[in-house]
């Protein structure tokens, strides 16, 4: 038995001049929960296809469970479950009739595999009857979930799944995906999300084509290393351009209705608080906060444009 | 086999659910052929003509009356003089004018020769032609009636029958080559657009990561089309038959299986035309242009090859739907047998091969 779920080694894919991979190697292990982060275009999706066995790699190499993506690809299309980008549902079939083609060309049927399904399916239910061209994105989302579960797949291949839905749904699928690792499931899912990241086991960054860092959730917001204050101004757009002129401070993002600026080391509250109102601003809010992995994901993505 | 009959199922919801899939499935045909069958017609009948009657004796009354009761013609008005010959034709009614000289029977009378002329209308150069022709054709019917009396001792008369069409029925012509056009358009257009629609669609993608083999999908999509272009075919062969008269001498059988392989052939070309279309606009405009224009110029199905410029025959000998239409009027009209239609239906079987040879090799059981 190998001891990984996926096994990624030094895997490079290029797109004429654009390098959508870069040597990418990682190891997903068994039923875990394995995030992909990045911003769009920035090879997750490519990498998916790859692992489904839709893109040949240009070098390197890859398996899932034990088989190779590219020699043994009729094993992995049997045991992968994959959900495309884009909702690959039929519009014109209802949600039942979708469930039962997916079922019917993986060789099983919906009655077969229904504790696996019965979770999410059972939320979609009642519209079983409609056109699946009429459901919200929440609900194509789910039925595209079952859709892909339908025939028991060992890994669960999740291509940018809650882009595009609700953020109650958004967590709800996430609930779903904990239920689904107890069922010894290896799901590997890509988001633009950072908020999702946490919920996974383990994160990769991933930015054009190449990988950042892998660590666990918890372990990336550690490796963060400037302090980092969250300060708020009712004029967020002067603060924001005013702290980016700041020389002590190593950069700063608007999150919502606050901004995060990371100093340089030793630098305190004082010296930030000083400095804004030698600029004009006063009476700030200002608090340390701890980073979050955008945070991490912005540092680390600073590191490689130096 | 279970997976495949689920694909074929899938296949036949999205045709039947779609209200544009089944207006061109089934309306268009039938259109079609009423259109060309009705509208699109070389014969001509009641064509509108003036007379200018410059002696208005025996003689051109006759001329006149047989011209009229010929049933090609119908007189719209009787001219006094040749001023308004150009304002007539404007109008637009009046396609031809017929004139006769002063004093015509008492010339013909003298034994000298009598005049008339026939204006046309050329605008539709073709209409002229005919219109001048069928005239001309009843004025010599009349003088060689008239010169028996008159007892000339040498003559020859030509007598004409036209085999197969004995009467010209422009319908026998369109029939044949409106169902080349109808099941090269509907199996061919059909099938690409609903394969690029899986690749736009993105469900391709999963079907593609499905234990489902590339020929599993590809006949998948093929079964519903190759019935539903059947249904249509002997629709048209009804509409033919029963509205238009037009016989069917040979086997029936013999013309459905060759039908049946013209629409495997199409088909065959739908899926190559579908591995090149990443769209479905894109797999539209490729069936339109690369095999609507080509059906209906190329084929001999309103332009007759053979005064074609050299080139273009060459070109027509590719077209498969030239083959089709040669073994429909073979069967239809001359009522011939396998054995007269044997080496264009080879032509056919090998073009369909090469075909399905070329898509399988363009499949990809990846994307890209």
């Amino acid at each position: 038995m190998p001891d990984f779920s996926i096994d990624i080694q030094n895997l490079s894919k290029t797109f004429g001049p654009v390098k959508a991979l870069d040597d990418v190697s990682f190891q997903v292990e068994k039923s875990e929960i394995f995030g992909l982060i990045g911003p769009d275009g920035s090879g997750k999706t490519s990498l998916f296809r790859i692992l489904t066995s839709l893109l040949l790699p240009d070098s390197g190499m890859a398996t899932m469970e034990g088989y190779d993506v590219v020699k043994s690809y009729k094993i992995i299309r049997q045991i992968t479950g994959y959900m495309p980008g884009r909702f690959s549902l039929y519009y014109d079939l209802t949600v039942e009739e979708n469930l039962a083609f997916f079922a019917t060309i993986f060789g099983t049927t919906i009655k077969e595999n229904y504790d696996l399904i019965k979770d999410i399916y059972i939320q979609i239910e009642p519209f079983k009857n409609r056109r699946a061209g009429n459901l919200s994105g929440g609900m194509k989302q789910k039925l595209a979930l079952s859709c892909a579960l339908i025939h028991k797949p060992k890994v669960l291949v999740l291509d940018e799944p809650t882009t595009g839905v609700d953020a109650v749904s958004r967590k709800e699928f996430w609930e779903m995906l904990k239920k689904l690792k107890q069922q010894d499931i290896t799901i590997i899912v890509s988001t633009p999300y950072m908020d999702e990241a946490s919920l996974c086991d383990h994160v990769a960054l991933i930015q054009k084509g190449k990988i950042l860092s892998i660590e666990t959730p918890a372990n990336i917001r550690n490796a963060f290393s400037h302090p980092l204050y969250k300060i708020a101004y009712p004029d967020m757009y002067r603060l924001l351009t005013t702290l980016r002129t700041f020389s002590e401070a190593v950069s700063a993002h608007r999150f919502g209705d606050s901004i995060h600026v990371a100093l340089k080391t030793r630098t305190g509250e004082k010296e930030v608080r000083s400095f804004l109102e030698e600029q004009g601003l006063k009476d700030v809010a200002l608090e340390p906060v701890r980073p979050n992995i955008e945070d991490c994901f912005m540092d680390l993505m600073n590191d490689t444009h130096d | 086999m279970k997976k495949f009959l689920g694909f074929v199922k899938k296949e036949f919801y999205h045709i039947f659910r779609d209200p544009r899939t089944l207006l061109v499935l089934f309306g268009i045909p039938i259109a079609q052929v009423l259109i060309f069958g009705y509208v699109v017609t070389t014969e001509i009948k009641n064509i509108r003509i003036a007379i200018l009657d410059q002696s208005k004796d025996d003689v051109t009354r006759e001329i006149t009356q047989k011209i009229i009761s010929s049933g090609y013609f119908e007189l719209q008005q009787n001219l006094e003089s040749s001023e308004y010959f150009e304002d007539i034709f404007k109008t637009g009614d009046v396609k031809e004018i017929i004139v006769f000289e002063p004093d015509f029977a008492k010339k013909l009378g003298k034994n000298e020769t009598a005049k008339m002329q026939l204006i046309a209308d050329a605008s539709d150069a073709n209409t002229a032609n005919l219109i001048v022709n069928y005239t001309s054709a009843i004025i010599g019917d009349y003088v060689q009636k008239e010169n028996k009396l008159l007892n000339i001792p040498m003559q020859i008369k030509p007598v004409v029958r036209m085999v197969f069409n004995e009467k010209l029925k422009s319908v026998y012509m369109f029939v044949p080559g409106t169902m080349a056009l109808i099941l090269m358009l509907v199996s061919a257009m059909m099938t690409s657009i609903s394969i690029a629609r899986e690749k736009e669609m993105g469900t391709m993608e999963i079907l593609l990561v499905s234990p489902l083999k590339p020929a599993q999908i590809i006949i998948g999509k093929v079964i519903p089309y190759v019935s539903l272009a059947f249904i249509n075919a002997i629709t048209i062969i009804a509409l033919g038959y029963f509205v238009f008269g037009m016989p069917i001498n040979g086997s029936l059988t013999l013309l459905m299986a060759e039908s049946l392989l013209f629409i495997c052939l199409a088909l065959s070309l739908g899926i190559l035309i579908s591995t090149i279309a990443n769209t479905q606009q894109m797999a539209m405009f490729i069936s339109l242009f690369a095999l609507m224009l080509p059906t209906i110029l190329l084929s001999g199905f309103i332009f007759p090859i053979e005064n074609m410029p050299v080139i273009l025959q060459g070109i027509s000998y590719l077209m498969p739907p030239k083959y089709f239409i040669i073994i429909i009027k073979n069967i239809m009209l001359k009522g011939t047998g396998f054995i007269f239609v044997w080496k264009e239906t080879l032509i056919l079987m090998a073009m369909m091969m090469v075909f399905i040879g070329l898509s399988v090799k363009n499949f990809k059981i990846r994307l890209q």
